[in-house]
């Protein structure tokens, strides 16, 4: 059951998506969450639907992925579409009943925005490995260096954090076998028993997880890693003619979504 | 000249009683294939950290390629020259793909891109992993991530590898697939390598080979000379290869025949010309 988390998963690929530099990703995917919130009418929907649509085409990562990943999103969303489609004033859909057209529009509207959300920023972690997501978080972040801000220890931090996931899953699936061994019991019981039955497992997690952390920096030190000075990559990023053009076709994106939104279409 | 000295080296660990290193002598000579044998808690380890300047000798002094490891701004000068694996495979790999693993070390160094590329391939292609550069670490198995391990280290290209107890958390395949890469790099590359374990078995190929208990040294010698004192290594509660315990056993019951016959073939080739006569 802990293996079906997608967090911070990455499927190799040779696409155009795989091969742009990592930076200009990242700058995509917050032009394309701007361009998001501007969709107010039917037309900027389906706009903004079609261009996630076409990212995902080009990235060749189906739609099952996607769904895969929006499993554990699946409470809110509803969540979220049923209180809109209760608690939006206007005409009811059935007299006497709460639910009205513009709910209905409303709720359908906001399904949309959390899944085409959601979506975009799978696409950018589908398509890029995390330690490239990290290097180019590093070189964008890098101008704050200047202000003290410690961009290239937040950047590693992160990129081990991610690189141990799998680990600690696995680790984590473990104990709960080894306690399930001994007699426990995670499934039954009310809310509070059952969170005071996770405690055994808790426990011995933080504990080898503080014990791994430990190992880790003594084969990091023995590996020469003194911070990031003087540090270089093996895989330089290039920021290459494909990565202006796609953050013009960004621009032109989030340009053309206000002035969707100025007509209210 | 030896590569790696200890003199004299005394070393306890911040807040405990007991001495874990207690005046421990040994050279290692350029080239070697040293393996170091001994129990849990025998000072093995401690040993091994002072190879590479991870600990530093609280009394004595270690020498590594000229280089006193008590000169503290030296330290990564005798990190680039010492090579260290791990016992546990996931808690040293750092990477998400196993190419970029191998690369951090020479990213440390700041060894330029192209080389680093190149350093990387060669160092897979070494133990034998470079179809699997672009894998995830955590899919591979035990034996697999052990070798990225090792590759990860000679891209940094040491003199020295050391590995701590390296097939401890393998089976037997994947304990078979490091000892033969790491033989490899030794007789193949010249490199000098110092093998931590606690398999008896692991230490007959080895040139030198040190005994520990309890925080001394307690024997250094080749292999058939070690193994050939029955005795002490009883005493130390260590086993030995059963060619060795075959002869032994023969010995008590009347036979003069020699100790040092590790392999099964020469064994039995000396028992056969002793019962010819």
């Amino acid at each position: 059951m802990l293996k079906d988390i997608t967090l911070g998963q990455y499927f190799p690929g040779n696409t155009i998506a795989h091969r742009l530099d990592p930076r200009s990703k990242l700058i995509l995917i917050v032009l394309y969450i701007a361009a998001l919130f501007q969709a107010t009418g039917w037309i900027s929907y389906a706009l903004v639907t079609a261009v996630t649509a076409l990212c995902m085409i080009v990235s060749h990562i189906s739609p099952k992925n996607i769904f895969k990943g929006l499993k554990p999103m699946l409470f809110i969303i509803a969540l979220t579409a049923l209180l809109n489609l209760f608690y939006t004033a206007g005409r009811p859909i059935v007299p006497g009943w709460p639910m009205t057209w513009e709910g209905l529009a409303r709720s359908v509207q906001m399904i949309l925005r959390i899944v085409l959300l959601i979506t975009g920023t799978f696409l950018l972690t589908y398509t890029t490995s995390p330690i490239a997501l990290t290097d180019g978080l590093e070189l964008l972040l890098s101008p704050l260096k200047k202000i003290k801000v410690p961009v290239h220890e937040m950047t590693i931090m992160m990129s081990m954090a991610l690189r141990f996931i799998p680990t600690l899953i696995e680790e984590t699936d473990k104990i709960m076998s080894a306690q399930k061994a001994r007699g426990a019991d995670f499934e039954t019981g009310r809310l509070t028993e059952r969170a005071k039955a996770l405690l055994p497992i808790l426990v011995p997690l933080f504990v080898s997880a503080f014990r791994r952390a430990d190992e880790l920096a003594v084969a990091m030190e023995s590996r020469c890693y003194h911070g990031g000075d003087g540090r270089t990559r093996m895989k330089v990023l290039h920021f290459a003619a494909r990565d202006w053009a796609a953050l013009a076709l960004g621009l032109l994106f989030l340009a053309g979504m206000i002035v969707l939104k100025r007509f209210g279409l | 000249m030896s590569i790696i000295s200890f003199k004299q080296v005394h070393y306890t660990y911040p807040g405990d009683e007991l001495e874990s290193l207690c005046g421990a002598d040994l050279e290692i000579e350029e080239g070697e294939f040293v393996a170091v044998l001994g129990h849990n808690g025998s000072g093995k380890s401690t040993l091994a950290k002072h190879m590479n300047a991870i600990l530093i000798p609280d009394e004595g002094k270690v020498v590594v390629d000229g280089i006193d490891s008590s000169e503290e701004d030296k330290a990564f000068e005798i990190r680039r020259r010492v090579g260290m694996v791990f016992q546990n495979p996931d808690n040293q790999i750092v990477a998400n793909v196993v190419e970029d693993d191998v690369a951090f070390a020479p990213e440390n160094l700041g060894v330029p891109s192209e080389e680093i590329r190149a350093r990387v391939d060669a160092a897979l292609q070494q133990v034998g992993m470079y179809e699997y550069r672009t894998h995830a670490p955590h899919l591979l198995s035990g034996g697999q991530k052990q070798r990225v391990a090792i590759a990860g280290v000679i891209a940094m290209q040491p003199k020295i590898i050391v590995l701590d107890e390296p097939t401890a958390m393998l089976d037997p395949q994947g304990r078979e697939e490091v000892l033969s890469t790491v033989t490899k790099l030794c007789r193949e590359k010249g490199m000098t390598v110092v093998f931590i374990t606690h398999h008896m078995d692991e230490c007959i190929g080895a040139d030198k080979l040190v005994i520990m208990s309890n925080g001394y040294i307690k024997a250094v010698g080749t292999p058939a000379d070690i193994f050939s004192d029955v005795e002490m290594m009883a005493r130390e509660g260590l086993a030995v290869p059963e060619t060795t315990k075959l002869i032994y056993e023969l010995n008590s019951v009347g036979f003069s025949l020699p100790l040092g016959e590790l392999d099964e073939e020469s064994c039995a080739a000396v028992i056969a010309a002793a019962m010819k006569k």
